[in-house]
């Protein structure tokens, strides 16, 4: 059923009982064309692609927990595409544009917010970053604006502007980017995937991959075997584990970020800021709490759940820049595993194995990237080569020295 | 999470800066042909699930680099030794 104004008129009258489940719950087949293994943003979206765009309808997402128990429900929900380096801005601009028609698209409300992203600067030298950063954007044709102190303050006087060490001189404004409700995103994907007959089972985990004469045929499941002609990975933070079932050893290192959510206040903060001293970055959910988050907590981790130090660092950042949240309880803090690179940009790409195709490397910035991964995913599944959009992020640019290293920190996955 | 720092005792982890694996080998030889190696060094990691060896630095302490042995999956630290110490062990493991 489509979604719309008169659905719910007619719902209304039966007292909302009688809804149909957004997605079935199907027994795995014997074999698909593809299977996908992740059920989280990335996975659902590719899934939805392969059947939207290029008619591919006998696929499975394979789940080990329930929609949306990864990154996709546990980030805190800026999509952007404020980027510097050659390769990054057409990729997250086709990543917005999607975003901005992506609830007309799958036909669920997805909350897509444009309410701005700002980049706060502290320092001459920042802002001439800052400067040279929205021009690349702008050759890159994306949206940006550099504003000046007075600018920044009628956005948000709140802001701790004569902070006597790191004074807010100004910042870098993409009105284009915002937020979008994470789950809303799993369910309209799993929903739009659904529909055009895509199989999406949960609580089946991929304990193998199965490879003859250097072909995929298939995965060994708590399900059982599942054959398929082309196997997906999106499995995100526990991508070194699914890869090595392929004999893979990847460019990668799992840790964890944390994030938070206060109590709820009234309308308060209507943009996205981010701190340009400390990693800090904060938006406010249409239920009034205040999401925030910061740094990794630096050392490898499957645990989802973080330590103090890293609480007490991002909160001391969060206080700095807006000293009026001191005050505010928060009432919620979680974890979630990044799938950190070597050079902080992903990797979207086949394999050394015939039908075999990996997507990972999101660091923690792969939320905004979910619909045009699963679209650039799908396009290199079903083509059997990369799209143009996702060629810069092949997985042997680290042997050819391709990097593309937006922070310039190097082979540190814990720093980018 | 606590450190225990074979100079300095129990310590909190702020205390410390992680560098990371303490398992990848440097490669020995400048020779292009032994880029594979290299490759492998610089870029490339088990990042196992479970008992992992790394390496972290007491910077906020006695500055002695160390080895520590934890779980990546409980954060559970079994034992800390120091760099040098690790290595002394590893090498005569290997000449034995
Ligand atoms: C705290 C936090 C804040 C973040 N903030 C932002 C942000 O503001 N903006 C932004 O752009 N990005 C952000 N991110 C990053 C973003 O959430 C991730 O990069 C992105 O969600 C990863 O892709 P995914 O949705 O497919 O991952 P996931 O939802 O993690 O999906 C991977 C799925 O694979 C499944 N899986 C793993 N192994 C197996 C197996 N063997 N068999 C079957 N299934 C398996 C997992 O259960 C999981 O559901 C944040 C992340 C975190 C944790
Ligand atoms: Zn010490």
């Amino acid at each position: 059923m489509r979604y719309s104004v008169f659905s719910l008129l007619k719902n209304s009258f039966s007292g909302h009982k009688n809804w149909a489940p957004a997605w079935r719950e199907p027994q795995p087949k014997k074999e698909y064309d593809v299977i996908i293994v992740g059920g989280g943003g990335h996975g659902l979206a590719t899934a939805y692609y392969l059947a939207k765009e290029h008619g591919i309808t006998n696929v499975a997402v394979l789940e080990k927990g329930w929609l949306g128990s990864g990154n996709i429900g546990r980030n805190t929900t800026i999509i952007r595409s404020n980027y510097l380096l050659v390769g990054n801005n057409p990729f997250y601009e086709w990543s917005l544009k999607l975003w901005e028609g992506l609830e007309q698209d799958f036909n669920f409300n997805a909350m897509v917010s444009q309410r701005g992203v700002l980049n706060l600067y502290h320092s001459d030298p920042q802002r001439d970053a800052y400067a040279r950063r929205g021009n690349a954007m702008r050759l890159d044709g994306v949206d940006s604006e550099l504003l000046d102190r007075e600018a920044v303050r009628e956005m948000a006087p709140f802001l701790s502007f004569d902070n006597a060490r790191f004074p807010i001189m100004g910042g870098l404004l993409q009105r284009r980017g915002g937020t979008v409700r994470h789950d809303g995103v799993a369910w309209g994907y799993a929903r739009g995937a659904d529909l055009r007959g895509v199989d999406i089972i949960q609580n089946c985990e991929v304990t193998g991959i199965r490879i003859e004469n250097g072909k995929v045929q298939g995965v060994e499941t708590n399900k059982g075997y599942i054959g398929c002609k082309k196997l997906g990975l999106a499995a995100a933070g526990n991508t070194g584990e699914v890869a090595a079932m392929a004999g893979m050893k990847l460019p990668i290192e799992s840790h964890v970020l944390q994030a938070f959510v206060s109590e709820g206040i009234k309308p308060y903060l209507d943009t996205v800021i981010t701190y340009g001293v400390g990693h800090f970055y904060v938006s406010q959910s249409d239920k009034g709490g205040l999401v925030f988050g910061g740094d990794l907590d630096g050392y490898n981790s499957y645990a989802r759940r973080g330590n103090m130090p890293t609480v007490e660092h991002v909160i001391e950042a969060g206080v700095a820049m807006i000293p009026g949240i001191a005050r505010i309880r928060v009432l919620r803090s979680w974890g979630g595993i990044m799938d950190m690179s070597m050079d902080g940009s992903p990797i979207i790409d086949k394999t050394h194995v015939d039908g075999l195709y990996l997507n990972c490397g999101w660091c923690y910035g792969g939320f905004k990237a979910t619909p045009a991964s699963g679209w650039c995913f799908a396009h290199t599944i079903a083509k059997n080569e990369a799209h143009a959009l996702n060629a810069p992020y092949r997985l042997d640019r680290f042997r050819r020295g391709y990097m593309i290293d937006e922070k310039g920190v190097g082979a540190t996955p814990n720093l980018h | 999470m606590l450190i225990k720092c074979p100079y300095c005792g129990p310590r909190p982890s702020e205390e410390f800066t992680i560098l990371g694996d303490a398992s990848v080998r440097r490669p020995t030889s400048n020779d292009p042909a032994t880029m594979d190696q290299w490759f492998d060094y610089v870029y490339l990691r088990d990042n196992p699930k479970g008992r992992y060896k790394e390496y972290w630095h007491h910077g906020g302490g006695c500055r002695s680099w160390l080895v520590v042995d934890r779980d990546t999956q409980t954060h559970e630290i079994f034992g800390t030794q120091a760099a040098r110490d690790a290595t002394l062990a590893e090498n005569k493991k290997g000449n034995s």
